[in-house]
């Protein structure tokens, strides 16, 4: 039997969005007019349809599309109902994303109200020009006077940037992460650009409209990232998530260190004793399913001891932390050596890419910015195939 | 006799060998128009897809002509290809004519030379074809010139046709009848008949195909073969129409097949004679040789599990092809797998396609080698000997050799003269020879003597480049030379890879060395460390070339949703990674063992 962990972290979707960013490959869309009543109500019977069993929630993350565009009334009903369902710990964290646009800055004293106790602002730049490439709706003055409002309101606020722009020099991002440091928020996401398959930024590429920062390029980016957060108190718990000591995302935490969570709304993903849930993405599939069945997934399946091992894996090593190979042994019933290549293991530990201490192991600093290709040298190949 | 005719036809590749020879087909009634929805001769995939022919084929045509006799026509389709020149002079053996097909358009190939001068030297009746008359570019006027003027025949009458269009057929026919001479031989002579070619036929057992020189043929008869020195005894005889039809007999002259419940065809070799058990003949025909592999690569499978399934397969074709040699290799590297040689490089392609397509295996192959022979000093503990060196990975001990020895060939290129140049050097930077140069035309033929070593890799691929596919090539070997020939290794991250070294000429190791370390470098994805790459003479390190460090392969982001993308990548990787072979901690794609041979723009 796989000891499962009661999800005690769930997440909702709100898909939409008022215009898709051109480098966003996340379930988001827009739409004219939204049902706020039909939409509560739908979101109401997925909370009952995934009630757990005793274990309270310990966090909440309302992500998106673009949750701030939710009316603080439909945010504080499902809270509400939520609490009344599932039951809150005393400390519960409620993550909301959020634009940093002066209409949604207006709405943040009301989501404080309602429950939210933790805001992620989409700042991604602090200049105009790149403001505009990225897509974004917002100025630079926008953001910091919405990250004022939001300091004020909140007791936690995180602000994500984009970095690693075409062409974006070193000393360019130098000074913007520097200023970034200095709004003074305990937390920051901080993402290299991306192009993902499907999003506009992959056509422009492929058009030749522009070109991607180089790899080299972009890892020294990386590591001076990661030397000027450290140095701000403010290191990299995670590739691309900084916080000061206590403040990191509970709620993304759950996911690196694989503990169950549920999802609910469109294109949700959840995980929950060894199974795995996606929900319809389209909107209007979801509530057409949740209206038809009671709950809105699409693709439910288990997943066996190897699949866990490996997922487990590769999200428990984006961690600094890393992860303790006796306790994942321990849950899924394998051996250390099904799960890890020890020969791989030991040289990339004399390369100076990984470290091992007693029965944890993880990625250093030098690492971290290989981990995709230290995964897979590092991931048994047993269990990958299996 | 009279009525008989033994023909073969010569042509280039695409100059519409196969296409004449259905027309001749069809219009003696040979097969009906539904049937020739295909082309027959060719039989296998790979003969129609490359449009070559391998197996010598026969077709024994019944045509009435003007002269109100009815003629038995057998028409022999024989390999195209040099490495297949020895059944070629068999095939040609078989006849005392042969049809010349040149194209209208394109005009005389170094190829059709090669089998004309052979077919001259059998005292063939040769019929010049000018084919594809129709086609817009043709100019039937020069090609006749050229023949003449290239080959020294007598073209003034040669037949225009278009195979395609079915013009000029009947002429085509007239002519086999009225110009090639009927066979001569003895019906109450000892029988004395050419095993011409053999093929392995899953419910007939070895098929063998006959041309019967004097005496008779019958089911029943117990034969000897003379230079195998078995005995068998004959079970049918018969003739393809080109569909398989039994007869009571072949006669002096005929051209036919038999079998004999013969289970192997390395046991009905092509140039034997085959006569009757009691009052045989006294002496076989002359010409008979045993056919060596000159080219020799390493098979390996890409799966190690698939090693029992290849040797398997290789004892199948064998049975097929008695001209391909194979033998058990092991290799640090790449696991369990066979040292296979064969007569050429076509050869080496073909049996490589047949086993990856027929026998759905997927392979490696090691870089094609040929055969050195090396006088060996006597050591302390090994007597002075000789060694012939199939496989790099087998070089002694440099201190004990006294001599290396190695093929060269003699090669004919024929070309338009505007990429003479570049041909020229190509030749000469391969260590050629010129012996001859004539312009014909607007075309030159220029003949060069070349270690086959130079050649055996990707000469042809380079030639058709330089030449935008106009030049061709043949060659035939000329014997052993010595040379002063070393091996190179080449080092991945300080190891020696055993399947990328190779013999090369002192003069120009260097100069190969540094080429394979700087296509190696772009044939090796970056790893997580850097990775010198060397190439060296004994110890001696000529070239270096060093792969940097990956710097940076990280998903930025990944949370709940991702994970199941983030998993499928992880087995892509792995699958990727499945197709490579891991030399002291680097994985080098397979198909990096090839590439990194090939010579690119010198």
């Amino acid at each position: 039997m796989l000891k499962a962990i009661m999800a005690r972290a769930l997440y909702i979707h709100w898909p939409f969005c008022l215009r898709r960013c051109p480098y966003c490959d996340f379930n988001s869309h827009v739409r004219q007019e939204v049902d706020i009543e039909h939409w509560k109500n739908t979101f109401f019977r997925e909370l009952t349809f995934e009630q757990p069993h005793g274990e309270p929630l310990r966090s909440i993350f309302f992500g998106g599309g673009t949750p701030s565009l939710m009316p603080p009334a439909l945010v504080g009903a499902l809270l509400e109902e939520a609490e009344r369902l599932y039951g809150f710990t005393s400390d519960i964290e409620i993550t909301l994303e959020a634009n940093p646009s002066s209409v949604e800055a207006g709405k943040f004293a009301a989501l404080a109200a309602v429950g939210i106790n933790r805001v992620s602002l989409g700042i991604q730049a602090l200049n105009d020009a790149d403001l505009r490439f990225l897509g974004r709706l917002h100025s630079a003055k926008d953001a910091q006077t919405a990250l004022m409002i939001a300091q004020k309101c909140f007791n936690r606020v995180s602000i994500d940037l984009i970095y690693a722009r075409p062409g974006q020099a070193q000393a360019d991002w130098e000074r913007e992460l520097g200023r970034a440091l200095q709004f003074g928020t305990d937390h920051l996401s901080l993402y290299q650009l991306t192009i993902e398959p499907g999003t506009r930024f992959a056509t422009d590429v492929r058009r030749g409209a522009f070109t991607p920062l180089a790899d080299d390029p972009a890892a020294d980016l990386f590591a001076l990232t990661r030397s000027m957060t450290a140095a701000a108190g403010r290191p990299a718990y995670e590739i691309s998530n900084h916080a000061a000591p206590g403040q990191e995302s509970r709620h993304n935490l759950a996911y690196w260190r694989y503990e169950d969570y549920l999802g609910i709304g469109p294109g949700a993903h959840g995980r929950r004793g060894g199974v795995a849930t996606r929900r319809h993405k389209k909107p209007e599939n979801w509530l057409a399913a949740v209206a038809e069945h009671g709950h809105g997934v699409a693709e439910q399946y288990v997943l066996g001891p190897s699949a866990l091992a490996s997922e487990a894996l590769l999200m428990g090593l984006r961690l600094n932390e890393g992860i303790d190979l006796a306790a994942l042994a321990h849950r899924f019933e394998l051996r250390t050596g099904e799960m890890i290549d020890q020969r791989r293991l030991a040289l990339h530990q004399s390369l100076g890419l990984v470290w091992q201490e007693g029965s944890r192991i993880g990625i250093t600093e030098a690492g971290m910015p290989l981990l995709d290709a230290l995964l897979g040298e590092l991931v048994s190949d047993t269990l990958v195939a299996a | 006799m009279r009525f008989i005719r033994n023909f073969s036809i010569i042509a280039h590749i695409d100059h519409g060998k196969s296409t004449l020879a259905d027309r001749l087909i069809q219009f003696t009634g040979g097969l009906t128009d539904r049937e020739m929805s295909e082309q027959v001769l060719d039989n296998m995939d790979i003969e129609r897809e490359r449009g070559i022919t391998i197996k010598a084929q026969t077709v024994r045509l019944s045509y009435t002509a003007k002269d109100g006799h009815t003629y038995q026509l057998n028409l022999m389709d024989t390999p195209g290809h040099v490495d297949f020149a020895y059944e070629v002079s068999r095939s040609l053996a078989a006849c005392e004519g042969a049809l010349l097909v040149v194209d209208a358009a394109q005009g005389v190939e170094a190829q059709t030379l090669a089998n004309v001068y052979q077919s001259i030297e059998h005292d063939h009746e040769i019929v010049p074809v000018i084919n594809k008359i129709d086609l817009p570019a043709a100019e039937p006027d020069k090609v006749r010139a050229e023949i003449e003027e290239v080959i020294g025949l007598d073209a003034s009458n040669a037949v225009l046709t278009s195979a395609k269009s079915g013009i000029g057929i009947e002429d085509v026919l007239e002519a086999v009848v009225a110009r090639i001479p009927p066979p001569t031989g003895t019906r109450d002579a000892p029988l004395k008949a050419s095993l011409v070619d053999s093929w392995y036929d899953p419910y007939l057992g070895v098929v063998i195909l006959v041309r019967v020189i004097d005496g008779v043929i019958t089911k029943g008869l117990p034969v000897r073969f003379m230079q195998g020195g078995t005995q068998h005894l004959i079970d049918r005889v018969g003739a393809f129409t080109p569909k398989r039809i039994e007869l009571p007999e072949l006669g002096p002259g005929e051209i036919g097949f038999i079998t004999a419940q013969i289970k192997e065809v390395e046991q009905a070799r092509v140039g034997d004679t085959i006569t009757t058990v009691k009052g045989g003949a006294a002496d076989p025909l002359p010409g008979y040789k045993e056919v060596q592999p000159v080219v020799f690569c390493g098979l390996f499978p890409v799966d190690a599990a698939d090693f029992e399934k290849l040797r398997e397969s290789i004892a199948k074709l064998r049975l097929n092809d008695a001209s391909f040699s194979f033998e058990m290799e092991s290799s640090a590297a790449l696991g369990f797998g066979f040292r296979c040689g064969f007569l050429g490089l076509l050869h080496l392609e073909i049996i490589q396609e047949r086993l990856t397509r027929e026998y759905d295996l997927d392979l490696i192959t090691t870089a094609p080698s040929v055969v050195y022979r090396i006088q060996l000093r006597a050591s302390r503990t090994d007597p002075a000997g000789e060694l012939l060196l199939h496989n790099p990975a087998d070089y002694p001990d440099p201190s004990r050799i006294e001599t290396i020895e190695e093929p060269w060939i003699k090669a004919v290129i024929y070309t338009p003269d505007e990429y003479l140049g570049p041909i020229l050097k190509l030749c000469q930077d391969r260590r050629g020879i010129q012996t001859d140069l004539t312009y014909v035309g607007g075309r030159a033929q220029v003949s060069y003597e070349l270690p086959l070593n130079e050649v055996v890799f990707d000469f042809y691929d380079r030639l058709k480049s330089i030449s935008r596919g106009y030049a061709s090539f043949d060659y035939e070997q000329i014997g052993l030379r010595e040379g002063d020939l070393v091996k190179m290794s080449i080092l991945v991250n300080n190891e020696p890879v055993d399947a990328l070294s190779l013999i090369v000429h002192r003069s120009v190791a260097e100069a190969r060395g540094r080429g394979m370390c700087e296509r190696l470098k772009d044939l090796i994805p970056r790893h997580l460390f850097k990775i010198p790459i060397q190439a060296a003479i004994g110890g001696k390190v000529i070239a270096r070339e060093t792969i940097a460090a990956l710097r940076k392969d990280v998903t930025a982001k990944c949370y709940g949703g991702d994970i199941t993308r983030k998993k499928k990548l992880l087995e892509k990787q792995k699958k990727g990674k499945a197709r490579m072979r891991e030399y002291g901690n680097v994985s080098i794609p397979q198909e990096a063992f090839i590439a990194a041979l090939r010579m690119g723009e010198e």
